[in-house]
């Protein structure tokens, strides 16, 4: 699934200055403990997750996630997204739940 | 060619959260560097990660040490803080003491000790209560010298 079915499916607004919104997308993880982002994500993955803070773009950066979702219209501050635009990670923000979020991309076929 | 070995350090100061993590990030960056298998990469970045969050979650400051030569990743972080009462209860999967808001930031859920032993070939843990804390971890580069994982130093 790309970036843009993601955006379009979550109905979700892109907070990173530039992203390939064909970038590929094959598995997803949704997770809210970075040890678990850490000891269980798959590389080049997608994550979803209620929180916005910096070591949120660490961890992705560490684990090798691609792209990062946040739930419930949460957004991080302005350093966290530059954060994340130095180390080219879209993010994407949705007013939807953790629950539907995951659920809807499922049904679209992000299955793993 | 042989840009093969490499060391350095990093300083880390304890409750500064936002330059947590980057250590490692830079660590990651020199191994990226040096061509090291992306597996191996992960591994030892997922291991420096949890430790620094560590030093940056429980100690007043530490250092993070890394020596990198063609067989072996070891990495020492060491750090003045508290210090780890019980050892083999720190390992176990779970067990954590860290605040309230240290899991609202999505850490301390006691699973960064036995990630960094999954991850890494040999560990060795080395605590003085009062006193600090030292974390060494060393990750095979080379699948055949791989055979004793996880052993005690
Ligand atoms: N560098 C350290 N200094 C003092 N205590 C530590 C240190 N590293 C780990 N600990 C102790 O070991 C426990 C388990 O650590 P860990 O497995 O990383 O889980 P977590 O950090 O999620 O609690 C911590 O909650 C803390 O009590
Ligand atoms: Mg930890």
């Amino acid at each position: 699934m790309t970036l843009d079915e993601i955006k379009n499916t979550l109905n979700a607004a892109v907070l990173s200055k530039r992203e390939d919104m064909n970038l590929n997308i094959v598995r997803a993880y949704c997770a809210d403990l970075m040890s678990d982002v850490l000891a269980f994500s798959i590389t080049n993955s997608l994550l979803i997750t209620h929180l916005t803070n910096a070591q949120v773009i660490r961890t992705a950066e560490i684990a090798d996630v691609k792209t990062i979702v946040f739930v419930q219209s949460k957004r991080p501050d302005i350093e966290t997204i530059a954060l994340a635009d130095t180390k080219n990670i879209p993010l994407l923000v949705t007013d939807l739940s953790m629950y539907e979020a995951c659920g809807k991309l499922y049904e679209k076929g992000l299955r793993s | 060619m042989d840009n093969k070995v490499a060391e350095g350090v990093f300083f880390l100061t304890g409750k500064d959260f936002s330059n947590a993590g980057a250590a490692s990030s830079n660590l990651k960056g020199v191994l990226e560097g040096m061509s090291v298998q992306p597996d191996i990469i992960r591994r030892a970045a997922i291991a420096a990660f949890e430790a620094e969050m560590n030093v940056i979650i429980y100690a007043v400051a530490g250092m993070m040490h890394y020596y990198i030569t063609p067989e072996t990743i070891r990495i020492v972080v060491k750090d003045m803080g508290s210090g780890i009462p019980d050892i083999g209860l720190a390992m176990t999967e779970g067990y954590s003491t860290a605040p309230d808001y240290i899991r609202e930031m999505g850490f301390g859920s006691g699973m960064g000790l036995p990630n960094i032993k999954k991850n890494t070939d040999r560990l060795d843990l080395d605590s003085v209560v009062g006193g600090g804390t030292t974390l060494e971890f060393i990750i095979y580069l080379n699948k055949d010298s791989k055979g004793a994982k996880n052993e005690t130093l």
